[in-house]
């Protein structure tokens, strides 16, 4: 007998029901209407009311209307197949969709989000008798490019012991492929397909560790001057048309990781098109596969329905969190957070909750923080580690980086890229501001070097500013050097041209060689008559590094190029 | 058939409130009295009383005013008969003509599944440089146009309605002034542009609620026209006056505001009519261009801010020109690499020798002598600004890129443009094959 409730109001995606039976809190409900099922979550109790958030158009609802409570939480499946796919924010297969229904997004249909009828051919890696703990591998199953780890659900407590495994052979991931039993006289089946609620972490391994280790996205001026660390997090803020969106395409595509999930989270369809359009035909150069085989999109745009948008980051996570468990590294990246918690205020306005600063629910930084707190570097039990790194664009309202969204997310971020919009309207890319961004990680280059270069960008600024009062006449040469020392680097290292395949990915060992070339020349005394000359000294480099920048890693062409800066530099170096 | 219900528990704003414990949520009624009738939509149900939005305003409304539940959610005629017709917000004919009711669809219906779409590749052409050259408009593309009163933004909107090469014009009026809905009409009309055009025409006199379904009517038009294969654009204005409708009934309703009293919706709100651009896999196409008119000339205002977080770029309409430097169609690579070899380069060089000009009229308000480049600079602005970039200019892209060179050529030597050699060799004008 299913648990019953009535519909008692309706206000835009937040639905009133009472009910008799006991209900969960962020328990699943099903607002029926004319044979179909809407799916909603409850988020509040009160005395015989519960209110619920429907992840679906609420228009045609009415006062008396049935909701169908299921006692189970919001869940994401979890199994083999979830690579290469892509979802709506309750893990509905969009491509399935549109075969089964046309054009749009019809609601009240949802789909399996793992095929049912798929075999695969599984590896057994335990035998009857053995003691095995929640998150422990049983076998493997092979997915793209890696060894798929079929688990002990997550859910269980204590020791358990193998009954039964399945022999080698194929399976789908419906079928049992364990019997498993502890010592007070529970029985599971385990199937390759397992549910976990999104709402909470998966905490499966042995223990968490501190993020040290750089993770390289082979964009310049992060892996250099504002790393980010595998298991750690940051963020991205910027006023519109900065490059954020961008900026995460090419981690999504460069960055050394197994297994990336992609959260379009409000933003543009077309956005995401362009990544599931792309993918499948680019190669991934470390693995030779093409890169949607290491990809998920988790993808809930700004028209589709507003509580779904906020499920839909915890969707990702969730599979984030479910392959870090395997051992391997994965890289979640939200576009764009500020949605995710515009999601929250509409729902927590709809509720009248006492509002905070810019109408946002008074708990949004507890939220925003235990979100980037389940990325993190973690030991498993066989020995490995895995990593979930979490990077997530702010859209702060007027490009003001005092909004409640920006700061409630520096708090809890390891590494701040703030893009800013006189360098992307300057089209000087990416456009992160190297004096106003900051990371806690460690780099992969000299950290002297680093420092070198900061000061260099600093003392620059500050001539610049200088100049605009003084003009170029009042400042001094050796003032006017620095300033054009820091414009250079500027220009020929932290800009990059996302357009060249080349220029737009640079390696660990290319930047720690590049970039300690050039602070080499740059600590190389100049001798220098005049600021014309030395005008032309640093555009005759920046284009000579740029080209530098253009030509492959490790061909005969890279160390032509490099020759040819060394020798400009040589020509005006007093020991010429 | 329906019940009927005689009395209305509350009036607030253009909200009122009936006990009608068989409402389904945002279906439409019927709202009579002896002075009149409106359209009303359910916007809350509590209980059994239901709040409804009536689209005439309450203005003149008795408490005992009567009310028909129609069943279903606003509608629209989508048939072809719709063409070269004019309607008000509310779909009634605001022309002479008949009303019309066959193919009617719902309004706001649900999104396009991602998966439907492509990346769009094909060109809008409009005739006017600055977009086609510099900021080339891409089918599918959503783009608003960034401007204070004042400024010619319908001038520019109609040119694009008679010029764009699309298949069909819908028109979304929001808070228009009525002459400026006659000089659309007259100048569609005059040029035989109203037989491809639908327009919905909310003036600055008609009730407020009614500039809300404006863009709505229009986009599910023009969803239906795109899927039936045709390439479709959506011109609309104001949408900041569509916003401050949503503002102005958000604060009837009491919703607690987050920003300048719009609600914390607005982004929502504004995607969900932008997001209908679209360029199907195996249908037609959905371009939509927007004007949005900017309080107090300040794009952090939270219209055009959430605006520019939602398109893909924008145009800024300053001094009556398209301003080239912050206007930018973020779609402009996906085609212009294709339409002819010079055109990227040449459109870069153009806008850097622009950007000289500008620096250069700086300086001489400053008072510095004009050096020669400063003069030369100073002759290839002002030639710019009269032969591309004014409003007046209508010239296919390829004949524009030929007096991009031409400009070229009359201020300065190949050398100094910046350009590669074989371009050169190709184009400038005067140079022999
Ligand atoms: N690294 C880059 N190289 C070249 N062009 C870039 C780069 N980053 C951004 N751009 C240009 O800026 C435009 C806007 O970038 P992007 O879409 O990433 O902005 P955004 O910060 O995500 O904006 P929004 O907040 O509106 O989503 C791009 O379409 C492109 O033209
Ligand atoms: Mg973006």
């Amino acid at each position: 007998m299913p648990n019953v409730g009535r519909i008692v109001a309706v206000s835009g995606p937040l639905i009133t029901a009472s009910f008799n039976e006991p209900v969960v809190q962020n328990e699943v409900g099903y607002a029926l209407l004319d044979g179909l099922r809407l799916k909603a979550e409850l988020i509040r109790v009160r005395g015989d009311y519960a209110d619920l958030q429907v992840f679906e158009d609420t228009i045609g609802l009415y006062v008396g209307g049935q909701v169908e409570f299921t006692g189970e939480m919001l869940s994401a499946e979890l199994g083999p197949g979830l690579l290469g796919r892509v979802v709506d924010g309750l893990q509905n297969p969009l491509f399935e969709l549109a075969a089964a229904s046309g054009h749009f997004l019809p609601r009240g249909r949802y789909l399996d989000p793992l095929d049912r009828e798929r075999r695969w051919p599984f590896t057994p890696s335990v035998t009857v008798g053995d003691a095995v703990l929640a998150g422990d591998a049983l076998g493997t199953v092979p997915e793209g490019q890696f060894l798929h780890r079929v688990m002990v659900p997550f859910d269980l407590e204590g020791w358990w012991t193998v009954r039964a495994i399945a022999a080698a052979g194929d399976h789908t991931v419906a079928d049992v492929i364990a019997t498993i039993d502890d010592d007070r006289g529970h029985t599971r089946e385990v199937r390759m397909l397992q549910r976990w609620p999104v709402k909470r972490p998966l905490r499966a391994y042995r223990e968490r560790l501190r993020p040290e280790e750089p993770l390289v996205t082979k964009i310049r001026i992060v892996d250099t001057l504002f790393p980010v660390a595998r298991g750690g997090t940051f963020c991205v803020p910027g006023p519109f048309g900065a490059g954020k969106t961008v900026l995460q395409q090419l981690m999504s595509r460069h960055a050394e990781v197994d297994v990336v999930v992609i959260a379009a989270c409000g933003e543009r369809a077309g956005e995401v098109v362009e990544t599931l359009r792309e993918f499948p035909e680019l190669i991934d150069p470390r693995t030779g596969r093409s890169l949607m085989e290491r990809t998920v999109i988790v993808c809930n745009t700004s028209s589709m329905p507003v509580a779904a948008r906020e499920a839909s980051v915890y969707t990702a996570v969730t599979i984030a969190e479910y392959y870090r468990q395997m051992g391997l590294d994965v890289l979640l990246l939200a576009d764009s957070t500020s949605r995710w918690a515009q999601a929250l205020r509409e729902v927590s306005g709809r509720l009248e909750e006492i509002p905070g600063e810019e109408a946002f629910p008074a708990y949004l930084e507890s939220v925003i923080a235990a979100f980037y707190e389940r990325g993190g570097l973690v030991s498993l039990r066989d020995g490995s580690t895995g990593s979930v790194t979490i990077g997530g664009t702010v859209s702060p309202a007027g490009g003001n980086l005092e909004e409640p969204v920006t700061q409630a997310t520096l708090k809890v971020v390891g590494a701040f890229h703030g893009l800013s919009r006189e360098r992307s309207d300057a089209r000087r890319y990416p456009a992160i501001d190297p004096l106003e961004s900051w990371s806690h990680y460690l780099g992969v280059v000299s950290r002297s070097d680093v420092a070198f270069v900061r000061a260099l960008l600093r003392a620059g600024h500050e001539v610049e500013e200088m100049m605009k009062v003084v003009g170029e006449e009042g400042t001094a040469l050796d003032d006017f050097v620095r300033y054009l020392q820091a414009e250079y680097v500027d220009a020929a290292y932290l800009q990059q041209d996302a357009f060249d395949d080349v220029d737009a990915a640079t390696g660990a060992e290319r930047q720690s060689a590049v970039f300690g070339e050039l602070v080499r020349l740059l600590r190389t005394p100049l001798r220098l008559d005049d600021k014309d000359g030395a005008r032309r000294l640093f555009a005759r480099m920046t284009q000579a590094t740029k080209e530098w920048n253009r030509c492959p890693w490790g061909e005969a062409s890279f160390d032509a190029a490099r020759e040819r800066l060394r020798a400009l530099v040589a020509e005006v170096s007093p020991d010429a | 058939m329906h019940k009927a219900y005689v009395r209305l528990e509350r009036i607030a704003g253009n909200v009122v409130a009936v006990r009608a414990g068989d409402a389904t949520y945002r279906e439409l009624a019927q709202v009579s009295w002896p002075g009149g009738s409106s359209l009303a939509q359910v916007v809350r149900l509590e209980g059994d009383r239901a709040y409804l939005q009536v689209f005439a305003g309450a203005r003149g409304l008795p408490t005992d005013a009567r009310v028909r539940f129609l069943g279903r959610p606003m509608r629209v005629s989508a048939s072809d008969a719709i063409l070269g017709r004019v309607f008000d917000g509310a779909g009634r004919a605001r022309d002479r003509g008949p009303a019309i009711d066959d193919e009617v669809i719902d309004i706001a219906g649900p999104s396009v599944n991602p998966a439907k779409r492509v990346i769009p590749r094909t060109m809008v052409r409009t005739g006017i440089p600055m977009i086609d050259v510099f900021n080339t408009l891409v089918e599918s593309q959503k783009l608003p146009i960034f401007s204070v009163p004042g400024e010619p933004y319908l001038e520019l909107l109609a040119r694009l309605a008679l010029q764009a090469e699309v298949d069909r014009i819908v028109l979304g009026g929001m808070g228009l002034k009525h002459d400026d809905y006659l000089y659309f009409r007259d100048t569609l009309e005059a040029a035989g542009a109203l037989a491809r055009t639908v327009a919905f025409i909310h003036t600055a006199a008609d009730p407020t609620v009614e500039c809300l379904l404006v863009p709505d009517l229009a986009l599910a038009v023009a969803e239906r026209f795109a899927l039936r294969g045709h390439r479709v654009l959506v011109l609309l204005s104001d949408m900041t006056n569509f916003a401050d409708a949503l503002k102005e009934v958000a604060i009837t309703m009491e919703q607690i505001p987050s920003n300048r009293g719009y609600p914390g919706d607005l982004y929502s709100q504004l995607a969900a009519r932008y997001e209908k651009a679209v360029d199907f896999d195996d249908a037609g196409s959905i371009t939509i261009l927007a004007v949005t008119t900017m309080p107090g000339d300040d794009v952090t205002h939270p219209v055009p801010d959430n605006t520019g977080y939602i398109t893909e770029g924008q145009l800024y309409l300053r001094g009556g020109r398209i301003e080239p430097f912050g206007s930018l169609s973020r779609l402009k690579q996906l085609v212009n690499g294709a339409t002819r070899d010079d055109h990227r380069p040449l459109m870069n060089a153009m806008i850097g020798l622009y950007a000289g000009y500008r620096e250069t009229l700086e300086k001489r308000a400053m008072g510095f002598r004009m050096s020669d480049w400063d003069e030369r600079l100073l002759r290839y602005g002002v030639g710019f600004e009269e032969r591309l970039m004014s409003l007046a200019v209508d010239l296919p892209l390829e004949r524009a890129l030929d007096v991009g060179w031409r400009l070229l050529a009359e201020s300065f030597e190949p050398a100094e443009t910046g350009l590669a050699t074989a371009l050169i060799e190709r184009h400038w004008p005067g140079v022999p094959a």
